[in-house]
């Protein structure tokens, strides 16, 4: 166990727990904790600050009992706990759980209410074409478990056989192919790491707090590593004809979702993967293959995907016209706004949370973008009129989820806070008054990626800042 | 003790199988083929082959609906869940079908088919897919064409008499036709503003 790990633990049972007696600290010391380059090996620079002074003397009380589990006394929680007589604990007199013949392993029964939610913001009146979030909440690193991926589907979960599986490649290409599973794991593969996003993640939360919690509010995203083989290597086998510039990709669901991808996306780095994770993709992410397309949209990575067609002009569905796409000024409507623009949230402390008294907290959330890589991320604490660069944690990936974090002491003042995010295209988060100010906010928006503010009252209780 | 000999084999037997394997990956790489899946026939592939493009009609198949034989379709296949004359509302799966036309400029925008579609093929192709969505591509094409004729004629866009085919589909004057443009974002340019900055503000409703 390092300071960081103590912390951490801390810190996530204190904020989610009611806590009876908040620590008493004297509140105008300071607000902002100046981030610290590495907490594990705090720098003697000279500091006058007495919060940053403060923590960094308890960062080295915590290194002194650091694998003695006296997380409590750090923690905020009481002093006479922390000093009292530590029995044996439980696990260490009895023999534990015997190793199972076979087993596929779940997460302890401790954290069985780490899971996917369907929206209770918008409640639909059927639960096929529905969708489910990530608790982003509880999510402490940049991978999404696959059991908390969030779903978003047509017309439910498609369960397949992969004996029975097929996938077709046909229009305009030299040799209309149909592939076995067997066949298509032969091919050359791939292996990386991004996100995904549903185009509505956020459309509760434009001009009303319509979520209380950050999955809720954002939970339409998660992280994976992806393993398949490249659109270009199979579209290579078919040979594309050169008018075709457009694939049509469908699914093998009860809706045959589909939509129309240009040609130049398709080629560049989209894969039709099998692998999530590690495993063969979930019944709910489309085994046994789905398209994944990196920093687009949710619904353009077709799941249970069985047909690729190669068209001249996109095909304008559905998808492409009623759905998924933007409303406008003059009753226009934006389509084919494919990429997720660069976002961010804090995760912790979020909406639901009630911080454990004054003091010491690292901000902690993710940022995104479908067009890049994340460059800075900045938190404010006054309702956008002074911002801080948040530490960026790497590795920094290309379209994935990036972590960031920032040292805070909270005075116990009521406070606005978020986080904004900088990729490197150059391009800003923006306010959602600036999308706004473009966009018409009518009817269920999609594509928002505005700056998320959560309010701190003065009990640490933390809510939706939408106001 | 292995003899000089024997180890000049081995040498050689060696090289010439890595030659083979450089050959022979290098070989693959210039055809760039791997020669895998099976190759398909458009006969083969029939049934699977359901893309219309939905400006110009481009896929939708053979046959014809009528306005009354929709109606009768829409009873026995939609009605549980869409409402009667596909009006929807609360107490079923799903809200209106009909009307919005003109709503683009208000709040709300009410999408419907009629109000929404830029193109009348569209319907086609979502209903053959999808729907009903317990038992979806189990109705006909002439079903497909006369429920779509019966939606199409609620909303007050067909005649009564229209015979829905491939030919007339792409024809129906939608309302919504000019109403897209392709994505043109970045919309907003917004600054990374450190200190001073303009609150974040909200558009919350008051």
């Amino acid at each position: 166990m390092n300071d960081q790990e103590t912390k951490a633990g801390v810190a996530t049972r204190s904020a989610v727990e009611e806590l009876e007696h908040p620590r008493d600290t004297p509140p105008n010391q300071s607000l902002i904790g100046v981030p610290e380059p590495s907490p594990q090996a705090p720098t003697e620079a000279a500091d006058t600050d007495i919060a940053s002074m403060e923590r960094r003397g308890f960062l080295r009380r915590g290194a002194a009992v650091a694998g003695m589990a006296l997380t409590g006394g750090l923690g905020g929680l009481s002093v006479a706990q922390a000093s009292s007589k530590l029995a044996i604990p439980e696990s260490m007199k009895r023999l534990g759980d015997p190793i199972s013949e076979t087993s596929y392993g779940k997460p302890i029964s401790f954290e069985d209410h780490v899971v996917r939610r369907r929206s209770d913001v918008v409640v639909n009146r059927q639960n096929w074409s529905d969708w489910s979030m990530t608790p982003l909440q509880n999510q402490v690193g940049t991978i999404t478990p696959n059991g908390l991926f969030f779903e978003r589907h047509h017309a439910g979960i498609a369960r397949i056989d992969p004996a029975e599986h097929r996938l077709a490649i046909h229009g305009l290409v030299e040799r209309p192919l149909v592939f076995t599973m067997d066949e298509l794991m032969r091919f050359p593969s791939v292996s990386r790491f991004h996100f995904m996003e549903c185009s509505g993640n956020g459309l509760t939360d434009w001009d009303e707090a319509g979520s209380k919690t950050v999955q809720q509010s954002h939970g339409l995203l998660s992280s994976c590593q992806w393993t398949g083989i490249p659109f270009s290597v199979l579209l290579n086998e078919a040979g594309v004809k050169p008018e075709g510039k457009w694939v049509v990709l469908e699914g093998g669901d009860a809706s045959g979702h589909l939509r129309s991808i240009p040609m130049e996306k398709i080629m560049d780095d989209a894969i039709v993967a099998y692998g999530q994770n590690g495993e063969m993709l979930r019944a709910e992410q489309g085994y046994p293959i789905r398209a994944f397309l990196p920093g687009w949209e949710g619904n353009t990575c077709v799941k249970w995907l069985r047909r690729i067609e190669v068209v001249d002009d996109a095909q304008h569905i559905r998808g492409e016209t009623a759905r998924y796409t933007d409303p406008m000024p003059g009753g226009k409507w934006r389509q084919f706004s494919m990429e997720m623009e660069c976002k961010s949230v804090i995760t912790y402390p979020s909406g639901g949370m009630r911080l454990n008294g004054a003091g010491y907290y690292q901000i902690r959330g993710f940022a995104w973008s479908g067009n890049g890589k994340i460059t800075h991320v900045d938190v404010t604490f006054d309702g956008g009129v002074t911002w801080h660069e948040a530490k960026v944690e790497g590795p920094v990936l290309d379209k994935n989820l990036t972590r960031f974090t920032l040292d805070w002491k909270w005075d116990g003042r009521p406070v606005t806070m978020a986080s904004r995010a900088v990729d490197d295209t150059g391009y800003v988060q923006p306010t959602t008054q600036q999308l706004a100010e473009q966009r018409e906010i009518v009817g269920f928006v999609q594509h928002h990626n505005g700056v998320f503010p959560w309010i701190i009252n003065e009990h640490g209780e933390v809510r939706n800042g939408i106001a | 003790m292995v003899s000089l000999k024997a180890r000049l084999i081995l040498v050689f037997v060696g090289m010439a199988l890595a030659l083979m394997a450089v050959f022979q990956i290098h070989a693959g790489s210039e055809d760039e083929r791997y020669g895998f899946g099976t190759e398909v026939s458009d006969g083969d592939l029939a049934l699977w082959d359901i893309t219309i493009h939905t400006p110009s009609g481009k896929g939708l198949p053979e046959g014809e609906g009528t306005v009354s034989v929709g109606k009768r379709v829409f009873e026995n296949q939609c009605m549980a869940c869409h409402g009667a004359e596909a009006a929807g509302g609360e107490e079923y799966m799903f809200d209106t079908m009909v009307g919005g036309i003109g709503s683009m400029d208000e709040n709300p925008r009410v999408l419907t088919p009629g109000s929404m579609y830029p193109y009348a093929p569209i319907l086609f192709d979502y209903v053959r897919r999808a729907m009903p969505m317990t038992s979806p591509q189990s109705l006909t094409a002439d079903e497909v064409y006369a429920v779509s004729a019966y939606i199409y004629y609620l909303n007050g866009l067909i005649d009564e008499d229209f015979k829905m085919n491939a030919e007339t589909m792409p024809e129906i004057e939608m309302p919504n036709r000019d109403a897209f443009f392709v994505d043109d974002r970045p919309d907003v340019s917004a600054e990374r503003c450190m200190e001073n900055c303009e609150p974040i503000g909200s558009i919350a409703r008051q």
